[in-house]
């Protein structure tokens, strides 16, 4: 993973509440065995029209909005199922991060894990980013990762959230993966010390 | 630390493999990983990539259910699968599991079924374990005292390569429901209540600890119904003290502890349970008594009622986003706010799911269906979780009932849960539904799901429209 630091992106809002993972990434893309291609599925049945056609009453689907890193969204983002398919599709399409007020934590962690920065800012902060970005919709952001701070284009910062690990994984691109491994010697005493619940093998 | 722990504390505590610093969440121990064909491929993938093995293969199972079809058996009692995507996904689950030495429940097999339902029926979920899976209603298996939840897929690799995870320690919630359910009223109303009352990102950042009279009084695969959907409720996983009822159900299935060997283990289980005085970060209440059997009307499992009651009023609403959410969601089902649900029309009924898919969900259903028929406008899809409730089912002639009924009898699978395969709800019909989910395209695109019970969901086939089972019983 490449470490993040600081960026800067154009943001485009999407402001529904409990936005489930069923609508960032419907359950017929799930049949894939790699992490391609899911971008074209990101809210499809919002994105299309029953044709088959782009909606253009959705937001992704303005012409203003192409580019855009920043997805703004309503409380509780990436709620319901586990699908590392939701984050994949996000970051296939092209976003950076997700701004909303709340996120239902698998997604906020498998998010994490893979780079796409789920910030949490207050209820206020969100209604005003949307005033923003319905005013102009060429409205960027800018996020300092080390600094856990947004920067809203009236000029205002807030600060968000973030555990230390999960910043220390991303600023310096470190693999948890490979943090994991590197406790192995703790593991094998665990193991030694703690025997074993259930042995799938045993049947 | 004196304090007195809760039945959380002291199943994280067991686990601890590395402590909590300032700079790193604990590295937690995990003691069984299910996985299933959707959520495991690029997990795989990775290890190769890595040239990494699987840690535990022993602790470690596989089963084919989300893009598994429900079709009948050919003629040669083989379950086909014609999606090519499907066969591809399965096939690569059979390459994975054979190159990493992990038992697979094979499609068509007696021991396959939905991840969910195989676990405790095997004895594999016992209490005071650690169990993840790549599926979000990992959360059933805490109906055991375990600590069970949903991981994705990076996080199933890191399972498959160290049998470990990096967890901070969620906050914990009692779930209190007193007093006891009244006929006709479910454990799955209990929760549909509770998510109802405090939303459904309510539970956000806990693990919820269900506790009460009502709770106690629940059978096995009740609580597992009410533990299932604590992530609906926002929750990372649902958690019930072991008892007599949890030891009983354990008791003698394949994988658990036999004898001598299971004798301690109870005796282990026993210290399980939260201390008396043990205090949680928050608290949510529910009356049992007062409960009546409920639907949902909208578009996420909180959008939810008694099923007498009317749909409410954006005046009902505490705030601009909420209000926001039920126009969407009434626009989606075709809905009106302040009216009720009872009576309206369906088009299909869908009786199985990891919440309501076991062997007294579909006693339960038969009770209602016996001797009657399906509404002549409802396709009613009985779906058993697994295979053995499947053939426990036929044993006590449950199919008989259904197909007599006029209701397809299915094989096992996640099935119009997800809609995965060909079992779905077409585009704007409108379902009553076992599941655990009612968001927009979920049972199919266009698809317009009421969550309900499966007492709830027999009575409503049998009329055509949303029906009280209360008046059938
Ligand atoms: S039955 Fe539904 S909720 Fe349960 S594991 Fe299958 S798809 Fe997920």
């Amino acid at each position: 993973m490449n470490p993040i630091t600081t960026f800067s992106g154009k943001a485009v809002a999407v402001p529904a509440e409990n936005i489930d993972t069923d609508q960032i990434i419907p359950a017929r893309w799930l049949k894939v065995t790699d992490k391609s291609g899911l971008a074209d599925g990101l809210f499809e049945s919002w994105r299309y029209l029953a044709d088959g056609s782009p909606n253009p009453a959705f937001p992704l689907n303005k012409p203003e909005a192409a580019g855009a890193t920043v997805l703004v969204a309503g409380r509780n983002f990436g709620c319901g199922s586990s699908r590392e398919h939701a984050p994949w599709a996000l970051q296939g399409y092209g976003f950076t991060a997700v701004i909303a007020p709340s996120f239902a934590d698998i997604f906020r962690g498998n998010s994490l894990k893979l780079g796409l920065l789920p910030i949490a800012v207050d209820e206020e902060t969100y209604h005003e980013l949307l005033s923003h970005i319905e005013e102009d919709p060429a409205t960027t952001v800018t996020v300092d990762l080390p600094n856990q701070r947004v920067m809203l284009p009236g000029g205002r910062t807030v600060t968000f959230p973030l555990d230390s690990f999960a910043k220390h994984c991303l600023v310096n691109g470190v693999d948890q993966l490979g943090f994991l491994q590197q406790q192995s010697a703790a593991t094998v005493a665990y193991e030694a010390a703690n025997p074993a619940l259930v042995n799938t093998h045993a049947k | 630390m004196s304090s007195p722990q809760t039945l959380f504390d002291n199943v994280w505590a067991a686990h601890v493999v590395r402590p909590e610093t300032p700079e790193t969440p604990a590295v937690l121990y995990i003691d069984l990983h299910l996985i299933h064909e959707v959520t495991s491929p690029q997990a795989f993938t990775e290890l190769r990539e890595r040239g990494l093995q699987v840690r535990r293969p022993d602790h470690t199972l596989a089963t084919m259910d989300h893009s598994t079809p429900t079709t009948p058996r050919n003629a040669l009692g083989i379950i086909p699968v014609v999606d090519p995507q499907a066969i591809a996904q399965l096939n690569q689950l059979r390459q994975n599991c054979a190159e990493f030495n992990i038992p697979l429940f094979e499609l068509g097999t007696l021991d396959q079924g939905i991840v969910h339902v195989i676990g405790p029926e095997q004895g594999l979920t016992q209490p005071g374990m650690t169990i993840v899976c790549g599926d979000s209603h990992t959360s059933t298996h805490g109906a055991f005292g375990a600590l069970a939840f949903g991981i994705g897929t990076s996080e199933v690799g890191h399972v498959l390569a160290t049998q470990c995870l990096l967890q901070s320690r969620p906050k914990t919630c009692a779930v209190r429901v007193d007093g006891r359910l009244q006929p006709g009223v479910t454990a799955k109303d209990i929760i549909l209540a509770l998510i109802a009352k405090y939303g459904v990102g309510g539970g956000t950042g806990h693990v919820f600890e269900y506790l009460g009279e009502a709770i106690r009084a629940l059978s096995m695969e009740q609580r597992m119904t009410v533990c299932n959907m604590a992530i609906e409720g926002g929750a990372r996983a649902g958690m019930i003290a072991p008892d007599d009822t949890t030891f009983e159900y354990v008791a003698g299935r394949p994988f658990a502890p036999q004898g001598a060997a299971f004798e301690a283990a109870v005796a282990r289980w026993r210290t399980l349970p939260s201390a008396e005085g043990a205090s949680f970060d928050k608290t949510m209440r529910l009356d049992a008594t007062t409960l009546a059997p409920m639907i949902t009307y909208g578009t996420n499992p909180g959008m939810g009622m008694p099923i007498d009651g009317t749909i409410p009023t954006a005046e009902q609403l505490p705030d601009a986003s909420s209000r926001q959410a039920l126009d969407k969601a009434m626009t989606y089902m075709g809905l009106t706010p302040g009216k009720p649900l009872l009576g309206h029309a369906i088009d299909a009924v869908f009786i199985g799911s990891c919440t309501n898919g076991r062997l007294s969900d579909l006693r339960a259903a038969a009770a209602v269906l016996k001797d009657r028929k399906v509404a002549a406008s409802v396709r009613v899809m009985i779906v058993p979780g697994s295979q053995r409730v499947r053939q426990q089912a036929e044993a006590e002639g449950l199919d008989v009932i259904f197909k007599a009924a006029g209701a397809e009898w299915r094989e096992a699978g996640c099935s119009a849960c997800l809609a995965m395969n060909d079992d779905k709800v077409p585009a704007g019909k409108y379902a009553v539904s076992t599941s655990n989910r009612n968001f927009e395209g979920r049972q199919g695109p266009g698809s317009r799901t009421f969550l309900a019970s499966p007492l709830t969901a027999a009575a409503s086939a049998i009329t055509g429209v949303v029906t009280d089972p209360r008046t059938l019983l």
